[in-house]
């Protein structure tokens, strides 16, 4: 059975301020923060509505967001009480949009809710961003280490940890430029 | 600007003569229908005529280790024909691709269930020493685990960088005595990473 | 758990237990590091449990040490088979992050050295289901001709596999005159090379009956599982990031786009293949199109964009603006401009993104990869439950899954 998504498209002109203005006609203040980043709209909800938001975008007739291109977190130590986002990467195949959603979470409480049962593509990428970054998926089938070795205690894409391997003795940091007497 | 070719400009025709390089015979006394010679000389002449290569293929190193073995440059006429995945069958262990912290178990534990005389190669600078992947997750060099006879560096190394590593391999096959895997040094060698 | 019908077991007769198979790391099937733990009855599997990270590299942190153009080795080493599109794709994200602009005569470069690559990642794919099925020859055959793509890559940036290709805003150096005759023996020869491939494979009975029917999937589970590329293709839905959103100058192409339409292995090796005819299809057009940029124009291989592409020597040596940026690009003193993009392009497996977060520092503040191979690979335990061991095998090597981009 082929589906054709020239054939699926409804309306050529599903604009990021038509989007922009669904979502807050559904949403009113829930959803904020819209940016468009070369092109693509971007736009932020707290934690505990991300389902919500996505279901929308899923069920709608005329959003129809109904591929996860991508889910990542992003560390920013920086931001107090918003820590760790989780970023959601959606595409209409059928009007060719993309769009582009984060949730932010504080780092001593990490929990989203998960979104395996919308999109079974998240399972892995929810775990991937587990292993890197602690963010816990609440309702995940099998939150576990995907891609580290399963007895690492620590998360290691946050900023605080270092890249290379703290065990080498046989590499001289002067030389590289860290540690030493040379700053 | 167009770069002229400066290379193998007036290639020289190939003369079937001049390119035989005859195999040297071992030293030994020979005569009519005998030839004796010490056990030694034999078994390495013929031990590296004949290597079974276990292809460890991770990554990268792996794709040229597919072009190392196909009709381009041929690693069969080296009569490294019939790899093997099986580690209780083979002789070589060529670690190709970069072997990350998770994987060095699986090296080792391959590792143990060769059979003396065994040895092993390793391709590419990841398995040489890390490689670009300075990294918390990638082991540094796989002679943390294992011993290591020959070292391929190159990021992939040429099929021909493969070959040359290969004659190597041969040339301490060759050169191998037959007590070597039975001496205290080996046998600190072992010891020295935790193998029995 | 289901007893086959021609054979009927009396109630309680043989004590039902399955078997567990470890199909692991290291394994002649499994092309790259991948594990799959298989719960069998029989020969039927049960279930299917894999593990990834074997070959965890740790991309993305290295990344945020990197200067911009210090990341495309690192793209190199994601799906390298087809390195070249890997680095493209980051340099087209580099490019939009800057705004810079390429020339045509880069973009039709460009796609020639894409295409290429995509011909080198299928070619290795279908000829590795081959050898999956038992025939060895087609792939000692066709590696011949993935020597030649090789040679037409060393030409212009001195690597054969891992690349590191262009530069940001086009390329290191021109094209000689000996990559458009090695370009055009390719072209010349290869057309012959793949229908004989095809002719072993496409009509032949054993290979359609190893293979039609094995890991089916339907449209709208694909679409659920993140497929993209020729795994969705097979499926039958037609995207195609090269038609979707266009990039370097590929809606000046004229191609089509092959769709299957049951998703199963058979689909998937028909798509790739007829991919190759397309690509080839391309090739030609772009290379009749750089032909046409004559004088001047033909000389032009990278867009001025000062900041990140390496000046010429003569200059460096001559004028003080050069000898500035070469010092400030080799020593990393650049800032990139902050703000954050997601670029994709259509890597040999599928979708293949980029997403950039900078902070106006020198190195990205993250970057992240959308790896098709690791989405994808979610989807097996559904495309094998229920078939033979053997399918396994088929599938996992029909859906080219290679290690480095799984776990970046």
């Amino acid at each position: 059975m082929q589906t054709l998504l020239r054939e699926n498209t409804i309306s050529m002109s599903l604009t990021n301020e038509k989007i922009k203005e669904r979502l807050v006609e559904k949403f009113g203040d829930i959803v904020s923060n819209f940016e468009e980043p070369y092109g693509m709209l971007t736009f932020e909800a707290p934690k505990d509505h991300n389902l919500k938001v996505m279901q929308f975008l899923f069920d709608d007739p005329e959003l129809r967001f109904q591929f996860l291109t991508d889910l990542q977190a992003v560390h920013y130590p920086l931001y107090p009480g918003r820590e760790l986002a989780v970023v959601y990467h959606l595409h209409n195949l059928a009007d060719n949009v993309r769009i582009r959603f984060k949730v932010f979470t504080d780092i001593s409480q990490p929990d989203v809710y998960t979104a395996t049962k919308l999109f079974s593509a998240a399972n892995w990428m929810e775990r991937e961003t587990y292993d890197f970054y602690g963010v816990n998926f609440v309702g995940h089938p099998n939150l576990k280490r995907i891609l580290n070795v399963d007895e690492m205690d620590y998360f290691p894409m946050r900023k605080e940890y270092p890249l290379e391997e703290q065990t080498r003795i046989d590499k001289d940091d002067e030389m590289f430029g860290r540690g030493g007497t040379i700053k | 600007m167009a770069r002229p070719v400066r290379f193998n400009i007036n290639p020289i025709q190939a003369d079937m003569k001049s390119h035989i390089l005859v195999g040297e015979a071992p030293e030994g006394h020979g005569g009519e229908g005998f030839f004796a010679t010490s056990f030694e000389k034999v078994v390495g002449l013929a031990r590296k005529n004949s290597i079974w290569p276990l292809p460890f293929a991770t990554s990268c190193c792996g794709i040229e280790f597919m072009a190392t073995m196909g009709a381009h440059y041929d690693l069969a006429r080296f009569g490294a024909e019939r790899v093997g995945f099986s580690p209780r069958q083979c002789d070589l262990l060529m670690v190709m691709g970069t072997i990350a912290k998770k994987m060095g178990p699986v090296v080792r534990q391959v590792y143990l269930q060769m059979a003396e005389p065994r040895w092993v190669m390793a391709v590419g600078a990841c398995a040489c020493s890390g490689g670009i992947f300075d990294s918390y997750s990638v082991l540094q060099g796989i002679d943390q685990v294992v011993p290591v006879d020959v070292y391929v560096p190159g990021c992939p190394p040429r099929p021909e960088a493969i070959i040359d590593g290969i004659i190597k391999i041969q040339a301490l096959i060759n050169e191998e005595g037959l007590r070597r895997r039975h001496g205290p040094e080996y046998k600190a060698l072992l010891e020295s990473y935790g193998i029995q | 758990m289901s007893v086959d019908e021609h054979i009927k077991l009396p109630e309680g007769s043989i004590e039902k237990q399955t078997t567990t198979l470890n199909l692991g790391p290291t394994h002649p099937a499994t092309h790259g590091v991948f594990q799959n733990i298989l719960e069998l009855d029989g020969e039927r599997i049960v279930s299917a449990e894999q593990t990834v990270g074997y070959i965890h590299r740790a991309f993305e942190k290295i990344a945020e040490r990197r200067p911009l153009y210090q990341i495309t080795p690192l793209t190199d080493r994601l799906n390298y088979c087809s390195s070249p599109i890997n680095n493209m794709g980051w340099h087209l994200t580099c490019e939009k992050l800057l705004g810079v602009k390429t020339p045509k005569r880069v973009d039709y470069l460009r796609v020639i050295i894409m295409e290429l690559a995509r011909i080198a990642d299928h070619l290795i794919c279908n000829s590795i289901v081959g050898v999956d099925a038992g025939a060895y020859t087609g792939f000692l055959y066709v590696m011949q001709y993935r020597e030649l793509i090789y040679e037409i890559w060393e030409e212009v940036c001195g690597s054969r596999l891992t690349t590191n290709i262009g530069r940001i805003g086009g390329f290191e150096r021109n094209f000689n005159d000996t990559a458009f005759r090695k370009l055009e023996k390719f072209l010349a020869e290869y057309p012959a090379v793949l229908k004989e491939f095809e002719n072993l494979f496409t009509r032949n009975r054993i290979f359609m009956e190893r293979t039609m029917g094995v890991g089916a999937i339907s449209a709208e589970r694909a679409l659920n599982y993140g497929f993209t590329g020729p795994n969705l293709r097979a499926a039958g839905v037609d995207y195609d990031v090269r038609v979707h959103t266009p990039y370097s100058s590929y809606e000046d192409f004229d191609f089509i786009i092959p769709v299957g339409s049951t998703g199963d292995c058979y689909d998937r090796y028909l798509v790739r293949n007829q991919e190759m005819y397309q690509s080839l299809h391309i090739i030609r057009q772009a290379y009749k199109k750089v032909q046409e940029f004559k004088g001047k124009e033909a000389e032009v291989f990278h867009a001025d964009v000062p900041e990140y592409y390496l000046p010429e020597k003569e200059d460096v040596y001559t004028k003080m603006e050069a000898l500035i940026w070469h010092f400030k690009i080799i020593m990393g003193e650049t800032d990139i401009p902050p703000g954050e993009v997601y670029m994709s392009v259509e890597g040999g497996n599928g979708e293949l993104g980029f997403y950039l977060i900078s902070d106006g520092g020198r190195t990205p503040y993250r970057l992240h990869f959308r790896r098709p191979c690791f989405i994808y690979y979610q989807a097996y335990e559904e495309l094998t439950k229920g078939g033979m061991l053997s399918d396994a095998i088929i599938t996992m090597s029909s859906l080219n899954l290679i290690a480095g981009e799984m776990d970046a």
